[in-house]
Order: structure tokens, then C-alpha cells, then sequence
């Protein structure tokens, strides 16, 4: 990537600012002038929406922060109180709620698109592993959020999530104590939780600048995988991919507002609407839709330590994936045995999150213990063979010769069905 | 000690090392009070016992009640229900640590050492699943029961029997016995 900026000053006032502090050059040489590679498709388009759904998280909560009151006995109703006094309260409590699940529809897409692709490979390992970072901050953070409407689900979710602790030997129970502040989820814990779920997304922002200063080091990834070699295989981000992400954003907004407006609390689980009550368990105890898959993977496990270690090392394979896929071929498109595991992967995973939603009993209990298997297989063994026996097809010289490939052969087509 | 041969350690060493040492020293001082203040407060752990009047049980009825925040279940037990309990095994247990905090910690899982008074009808426990702390059903009598007839945990599927002993399902122990003691007939302290 040419390291040159091109920003000109062009008032004096600019001129003397620039050379004090040289931020619009900056923001010139990332935002305006930073060279992508020509073929982006939307699928590139949700690191603009993931940037969008943060900002929006943080409004909306800084917001709802002044309405809300982070005390046991308190709480649920000032949640009540925020949707029926306070003025629009409904819409901005509804879009934080609503948020959070689009912020992890968007992610999901973000992640597997990078699996498509190839986007954790060298160079890029570095930008990978914080997007990981990033993915399980965002995680902790939904959790503490999903506590402070301190309805039943709230409670039980924390009560569960909590007591994962304590299977750590010898200081288990210490350590669960510690995080409730007593003997059980209670004030204490509630209060901690609003605190931190208000902290951890200044800490997802920093992460987040972070991960784009690696994206603009190494640049982007794309479609055929093939590394950026000359100037004409890039365009500038303005006009072109604030355009792409701008259009791309508007669709996912209408998404994002049907749930809010139409059906908002469709994401949700209606025991929540009832208030905490510490002696009695819900029936059915599920965490949020974008949590299932694990909740599957820590249940397929018969034993307390056995399932959270397995289940953390759901998330903890992906800090190593860049290393398990031993195929220099970063696009799935020039491999077509990866291709179809990949397919096969994403299926799998959705199973899971069926999976976890549903009671851990008899054929569905055999289910999760399969696909628990068969996630682990993905990382661990097909990835790692795949490479050393999968025959690539032929890969473009460059982006630019595979973009005009492509549309010499829409111009024939076009020409033939004339004709 | 002289400053000019190289390979002898110098002042100037001793002084950063010190300054490096007393740096972390205080740096450890002031982590921990943030790092305390997140422990169970002087509330949580003031006088945690708690008096239950029993006079009005029935034998086979349970009472909830709670304590440290956590449900306690008390129930006098059918003599059928601690025949069920006193028949097992204990080598057969998941579990054969009594886990009551009344009595030494290495004693046995039997039903004797589960219950509170030497009949075995009252079985005092803490109502918390210990594999990840819901509240097992079997206290209502609507309840499912579970396998063994005692408690059942909805959240993850453990079978509990009728001492309110691990015995099917991924929980691992045995439900906790509070410090509890029958002040007369008709009163039980807890803690």
C-alpha cells in the first residue's frame, strides 16, 4: 500500500494547523484517499455497519444511563418507567435492545465473511485477532447488558453465567462470591454490571481503532484473495466505498427498523417482563438467540469443568485459526474442497444455535454433541489437511485481470443472448 | 563495591532495582483495596441466620425460605421417602460426600448424615443446583421430581433423590447443608 499522503492544505488556516497537529491529514489519507481494492462486494460492506451499530449502542445507552436505576429493588420498574414515561423512551430503549441483536447479525456476517475469504491469513493475522478481541468484548458486554432490566431471565442468565466460575478449582467459589459482592446474584452484582456494561464499549471503540489502523496497514482483503500489486488495482475509499457502504447501511437499516417499529421484542424472551425472583427458576432458561451456539456446546458436555473448558475453547481456537489453515489460497472461490466445508461449517453452526435453544434431552442431546464434535473437527483436522491435499484452481494474476475477465464474459454473454 | 568495573553490579543499579521493587510494592497496595471492595460487603456477611418456624408442616410438605439470598428447602420427609433415601448405596453415588456443613468434612453421603434430626424426617438443604445455581423443582407439590423422587433442575436436567443427593445429570455434588439446628421443636436457626 503507497504510504505517501496526499493531503493538501488548502486555506492557510489548515496550512497552520497541519503542521501543529496533523489530524485532517490523517483522516485524508484513511477516510479519502486510502487505496481499496476495486473489487469490494457488499459482503465488505459490514465493517461501515458494525462501526454504525457501536455508535448507535453508545447513544442510545448513554442515553438510557439517565433514566435508569442500577439497584435491585429499583430497577425494573425504572425499565417500565423508560418505556411508558419517559418521552420516546420506548423507541430508544427499543432500538438498544433491537441494536444489540443486529450489532451480532452484522458481526456474524463480518466473521464469516472473513472465513469466506481468507481475511485471517498472513498478513493479516494481527487484524484477525483483534476482530476476536473485539467479538468477545462484544459478547460480556451483551451479557451485563442483558442483566439490567433485572427481569427473571436477567437474573437466571447471570446466575448461570456466573456459576461458570466456579468450576476453576479450589478458588471457584471465591472467585463467584467475589463477582456477585455476596452469596448469590443480588444488589451488589447489578450495580457492578451496570457499571462495567457502561464501560466496555469505550473499550470495544478503542480495540475497534485498532483493528482498522491494522486494516490500514496491511489494506484490505478481497474476493479473489490476490494481493494488491499496482495502482489500478485500487480505487479510492470516497467516493467509491462510502457510496457502497452508505447503500448497504440503508438496507440493513430497514431491517434494523422493521424489528424496532413492527416486531421488537420478537429477539427477546417474555420471561423477562416478569421480575427477578431469586427462589423461583424459569422453566426454560435460554440466553439471547446470538449466544446459542455455545450454550449448546457448554450442555453437549456431561461434565461442569469438561463443558466450560470446551466451550471457551469454542472461542479460543479462533485466536489460533490463521495458524490451523495451512492453504496459502486465501479465497474460497479458488478452493473448491474448502468451499463446501465451509458450507458445511456455517450449517453446523446454525444447528448449534438450534441446538441450545432447545432441552438437552434425548435425540437433541446426541445433536449437539455431533456438531460439538464436528466444530472442533473443522478447525483441527479438515482445515489443517485440506491445505496439504486440496488442488487450488488457477488464480488471477491480479485483481484488476479478474475484474475484466469477469466482465468480458457478461459482455459475451450480452452480445450472444443479442445475437 | 566499585562503580567503574562493568561486570560488578553498580549504585545506579541498586537504586533503579529499589525504585522498580517499592514502584510495584505500591502499585500492588493500591490494587488490592480495588480489587477487595468487590468482595461480599459488611451487609452480606452481618448476621446471616435466620429463625424458621416449622410447627405447621405436615410430613411429605416442604417449605421454601430464604437465606443469604439463596432458597433453603425444608422438608419433612414420608417414611417412604427415607426408606428410598436409606436403601442406596453410597459407593454407588456420583457423590458420597455428605456435604454438610454441620459435620466434618470428610463424612459419608448416607442418609443419617444428610438429615437434621436422628428420625431423618427433616432435610434441611440449600435449594441451589451446584452445577451452575438454579433452583431444582420438587418442592410443590406439582413439581416433577426427577428420577429419584426428589428434586429435578430444569435448567441442565440433574436428578437429585429424596436426601437430595446428585444422582443423574451433569451436577457434580450433592446439595449443600447449611449450619442449621433445631432451637426447639417447633424452630429451626439456619447459619
Amino acid at each position: 500500500m503507497s504510504k505517501e499522503s496526499t493531503y493538501i492544505p488548502k486555506s492557510g488556516f489548515s496550512k497552520w494547523f497541519d503542521q501543529r497537529l496533523p489530524l485532517p491529514r490523517m483522516l485524508h489519507d484513511n477516510i479519502n484517499a486510502f487505496p481499496t481494492p476495486r473489487n469490494l462486494n457488499y459482503w465488505y460492506t459490514f465493517g461501515g455497519i458494525l462501526t454504525f451499530c457501536l455508535v448507535t449502542q453508545i447513544v442510545t445507552g448513554i442515553v438510557l444511563a439517565m433514566h435508569y436505576t442500577a439497584d435491585a429493588g429499583l430497577a425494573f420498574a425504572s425499565v417500565e418507567h423508560i418505556m411508558r414515561n419517559v418521552n420516546y423512551g420506548w423507541l430508544i430503549r427499543y432500538i438498544h435492545a433491537v441494536g444489540a441483536s443486529m450489532f451480532f447479525l452484522a458481526v456474524y456476517v463480518h466473521i464469516f465473511r472473513g472465513l469466506y475469504y481468507g481475511s485471517y491469513k498472513a498478513p493479516r493475522e494481527i487484524l484477525w485477532i483483534l476482530g476476536v478481541v473485539i467479538y468477545l468484548l462484544m459478547v460480556i458486554t451483551a451479557f451485563m447488558g442483558y442483566v439490567l432490566p433485572w427481569g427473571q431471565m436477567s437474573f437466571w442468565g447471570a446466575t448461570v453465567i456466573t456459576n461458570l466460575f466456579s468450576v476453576i478449582p479450589v478458588v471457584g467459589t471465591t472467585i463467584t462470591e467475589w463477582l456477585w459482592g455476596g452469596f448469590a446474584v443480588d444488589n451488589a452484582t447489578l450495580k457492578r454490571f451496570f457499571s462495567l456494561h457502561y464501560l466496555m464499549p469505550f473499550m470495544i471503540f478503542g480495540v475497534v481503532i485498532l483493528h482498522i489502523w491494522s486494516l490500514h496497514v496491511t489494506g484490505n482483503n478481497n474476493p479473489v484473495g490476490v494481493s494488491v500489486k499496482e495502482k489500478q488495482d485500487t480505487v479510492p475509499f470516497a467516493p467509491y466505498y462510502t457510496v457502497k457502504d452508505a447503500f448497504s447501511l440503508v438496507c440493513f437499516l430497514i431491517l434494523f427498523a422493521w424489528f424496532i417499529f413492527f416486531n421488537p421484542n420478537i429477539l427477546g424472551h417474555t420471561d423477562n417482563y416478569i421480575m427477578a425472583d431469586p427462589l423461583v427458576t424459569p422453566a426454560h432458561i435460554v440466553p439471547e438467540w446470538y449466544l446459542l451456539p455455545f450454550y449448546a456446546i457448554l450442555r453437549a458436555i456431561p461434565s461442569k469443568l469438561g463443558g466450560v473448558l470446551v466451550m471457551g475453547a469454542a472461542i479460543a481456537i479462533l485466536f489460533i485459526l490463521p495458524w490451523l489453515d495451512t492453504s496459502k489460497v486465501r479465497s474460497a472461490t479458488f478452493r473448491p474442497l474448502y468451499k463446501q466445508f465451509y458450507w458445511i461449517f456455517v450449517v453446523n453452526c446454525i444447528a448449534l444455535g438450534y441446538l441450545g435453544s432447545q432441552n438437552p434431552e434425548g435425540l437433541f442431546l446426541v445433536a449437539s454433541r455431533i456438531c460439538t464434535a464436528y466444530y472442533f473437527i473443522h478447525f483441527l483436522l479438515v482445515l489443517p489437511i485440506l491445505g496439504l491435499v486440496e488442488k487450488p484452481k488457477p488464480i488471477p494474476e491480479s485483481i484488476t485481470k479478474a475484474v475484466l475477465e469477469k466482465m468480458e464474459i457478461r459482455n459475451l454473454k450480452e452480445k450472444s443472448a443479442e445475437a | 563495591m566499585s562503580d567503574k568495573d562493568p561486570k560488578q553490579p553498580s549504585r545506579r543499579d541498586f537504586i533503579f532495582l529499589a525504585t522498580g521493587a517499592f514502584a510495584a510494592v505500591g502499585a500492588a497496595s493500591i490494587a488490592w483495596p480495588i480489587v477487595d471492595q468487590m468482595n461480599p460487603d459488611a451487609t452480606a456477611l452481618a448476621l446471616s441466620k435466620i429463625e424458621v418456624d416449622i410447627s405447621q408442616l405436615e410430613r411429605g410438605q416442604a417449605i421454601t425460605v430464604k437465606w443469604r439470598g439463596k432458597p433453603v428447602f425444608i422438608r419433612r420427609r414420608t417414611e417412604e421417602e427415607i426408606q428410598m433415601a436409606s436403601r442406596v448405596d453410597i459407593a454407588s453415588l456420583p457423590d458420597n460426600n455428605a456435604r454438610n456443613y454441620n459435620l466434618s468434612s470428610d463424612s459419608s453421603a448416607s442418609d443419617e448424615n444428610r438429615s437434621l434430626d436422628e428420625n431423618g424426617e427433616w432435610l434441611v438443604m440449600v435449594g441451589v443446583c451446584t452445577h451452575l445455581g438454579c433452583v431444582p423443582k420438587g418442592q410443590s407439590l406439582g413439581d416433577s421430581k426427577g428420577d429419584f423422587g426428589g428434586w429435578y433442575c430444569p435448567c441442565h436436567g440433574s436428578h437429585y433423590d429424596t436426601a437430595g443427593r446428585i444422582r443423574k445429570g451433569p451436577a457434580a455434588k450433592n446439595l449443600d447443608i447449611p449450619a442449621a439446628e433445631f432451637i426447639n421443636q417447633n424452630v429451626i436457626r439456619i447459619g
